[in-house]
């Protein structure tokens, strides 16, 4: 290939040299602009113009049908007093603190104990076992979860049976439908946090731990004392990822529940395309999803700066 | 390797404790393989029993105790899957929509992370904060002013309304500019002073090197947008214009919990495609789920 070009270039050189070095130049000036060009108009057009779109929408009323009036901050104080949206967000708050400590509780012992002294092959079906659901929809998961989780036929309750546990009516009582959707989403996005843990551990000099066993450390106590603190960048990462998209689930909801019985399932973007699509209120859905965006915001910044306390960079 | 002052601190915290048995070992690793295997039958499980029942007579969906080997399948359901469902036109829009939106981001990305990567212009770090930024947003947040924008431009209950939006990618462009950032820097001043043009120079030299990241970002699209329900959920209203997560949505809404094998089919038969990528692309997948999360 080298000689190829070295023969195309010798022929160039031979011409004026100043002017193709001017001319290239003012190439290079818009050049890196045409690369760009594709991405920055699209995100431009349809994440950029939305956003402020979004923030400016929130402060008008608006069904498409008639022009949109300038309410003021109307919107958001309606949401704020709306109980549906009030109980949404508090279930969402539920959601994400229950999901997301079960999500990192999960995937860290399963990570500690995949990665210590396994067969190969194991290892590589057991890490293979756990990824697997990332690549399912949540539509069809929660479709066939629907299922599992009947009350009567499910085969979720015809094996607790054998422990002595009677019928559990998960989807028609809030608190089983809450439980069903926490365990359907923890099932299916587990995997992540798990693949990030693995390569967090797998980034642990095992010095480390030659020289805590040398020490006389074993088992949980090599774990507290050594794997935990030097886990702490990765967990931190985990963790945003965790909550950020924890805040943001619709699909397992929708598909499982539609939000009930009664509110008992229904989150804050649930809300959000209720109130956009369903009673046409697009103020007030975007209302909501500026409430929700702050909250997001707020809740990662404050991560960070928790982090800077109690998490250890080598 | 040196032992760092946090590593030798945390190694210092340690009591000093009698080594414990050998053989303890041995139970503790054999106690971990169980643990590892029941978690692993109850991940696999629901999807084996989704498996099963699909092959099952739809009389005997509910059946307990439940059969996890399809011993005598019975493909009636798949039958009335096509039946019942036009499938085949599912599936066409699924991969229309998750193909073009796989194609548009390669391309999209690797152009752009080429720019930020290798290119040296006014604001490059400023611009590549705000797409990186962009990430943060919550889709649910804006959908409502693309929702519109689709309207406004006619766009609105056809394909073109999801892939558009969708081509754009601040992950992508992030993971492409990483990969640029990875390859070395001579080949392209190489080029140059052989006289070959930037454009040139990324379109034989490093676009083909990129090639790898580029199938990253590809999976990645494909893995996303195949399972996508939200978007297409709001902007296709006619049936006709469905993805396949909606169909199979719309199909067991209107079979009630009657014959839940047919919905279970349909259930098997959309995972398919997302199996051949997570078969030959699970590498590729598990490596762009996991990269730039520091390490």
């Amino acid at each position: 290939m080298s000689t190829a070009t070295t023969g195309m270039s010798t022929k160039r050189r031979n011409g004026a040299a100043a002017k193709i070095e001017t001319t290239r130049k003012q190439r290079q000036r818009w050049l890196p602009w045409a690369f760009l060009a594709p991405t920055i108009l699209g995100m431009g057009l349809f994440t950029l113009v939305p956003i402020v779109a979004s923030l400016v929408l929130a402060f008008f009323r608006w069904d498409i049908i008639s022009a949109p009036s300038f309410v003021g901050f109307d919107n958001f104080a309606e949401v704020v007093q709306d109980p549906t949206v009030r109980v949404s967000f508090l279930n969402t708050i539920m959601f994400v603190v229950v999901a997301v400590a079960l999500q990192l509780g999960l995937a860290l012992a399963l990570a500690i104990m995949v990665q210590e002294k396994l067969p190969a092959w194991l290892r590589v079906f057991f890490r293979s076992a756990f990824f697997f659901p990332l690549i399912l929809s949540a539509a069809s998961v929660s479709i066939f979860m629907r299922y599992l989780f009947n009350e009567q036929f499910g085969v979720v309750n015809w094996l607790l049976s054998f422990v002595g546990i009677p019928a559990v009516p998960w989807l028609t009582t809030p608190a089983g439908s809450a439980a069903v959707v926490i365990l359907v989403y923890v099932w299916q996005n587990f995997g992540f946090s798990f693949l990030l843990f693995i390569g967090g551990l797998a980034s642990i000099p095992t010095e480390t731990y030659e020289a805590a066993s040398i020490d006389g450390a074993t088992g949980w106590r090599k774990h507290l004392h050594v794997t935990l603190p030097l886990l702490s960048p990765t967990t931190l990462v985990a963790s945003v990822m965790a909550i950020i998209n924890a805040l943001q689930v619709f699909d397992q909801p929708y598909v499982l529940t539609r939000g009930g019985p009664g509110d008992s399932t229904r989150t804050a973007v649930m809300v959000i395309f209720e109130s956009a699509f369903q009673r046409l209120e697009f103020g007030q859905a975007s209302a909501i999803g500026v409430i929700l965006t702050l909250i997001i915001m707020a809740i990662t910044a404050a991560q960070f700066r928790l982090s800077k306390r109690f998490v250890f960079y080598q | 390797m040196t032992t760092t002052s946090t590593q030798r601190a945390a190694v210092d915290r340690l009591a000093p404790q009698r080594p414990a048995a050998r053989k303890k070992r041995n139970w503790s690793m054999a106690g971990r393989i169980v643990l590892l295997l029941i978690a692993s039958v109850l991940i696999l499980g629901p999807v084996l029993w989704t498996l099963s029942t699909s092959l099952r007579p739809p009389a005997e969906s509910f059946q307990l105790p439940p059969s996890f080997l399809p011993l005598n399948p019975d493909f009636s359901s798949y039958d009335q899957v096509f039946k019942q469902l036009n499938i085949m036109l599912l599936v066409l829009n699924s991969a229309l929509v998750t193909g073009l939106i796989a194609v548009g981001q390669m391309f999209t990305a690797a152009l752009a992370g080429y720019a930020f990567a290798n290119l040296k212009f006014r604001g490059r770090g400023a611009l590549f904060s705000i797409v990186l930024a962009t990430m943060m947003v919550p889709a649910q947040v804006t959908i409502v002013p693309v929702f519109m924008l689709i309207r406004g431009i006619g766009l609105s209950d056809t394909l073109l309304a999801l892939i558009l939006p969708a081509i754009p990618t601040a992950f992508g462009t992030f993971l492409m500019r990483q990969y640029f950032l990875g390859l070395p820097s001579d080949l392209g001043e190489a080029a140059a002073i052989d006289g070959a043009s930037p454009w040139r120079t990324f379109r034989s030299v490093y676009a083909p090197l990129a090639m790898p990241g580029m199938a990253i970002v590809g999976i990645l699209a494909f893995n996303y947008h195949w399972n996508e329900f939200f978007r297409p959920l709001i902007l296709t209203i006619s049936e006709q214009n469905f993805t396949l997560p909606l169909g199979l949505v719309s199909l067991q809404g209107n079979l009630g919990t009657g014959s839940i094998s047919v919905v279970l089919a349909g259930v098997i038969l959309s995972m398919i495609p997302a199996l051949v990528v997570f078969m030959f692309g699970q590498r590729a997948l598990r490596d762009g789920l996991t990269a730039g999360t520091g390490k």
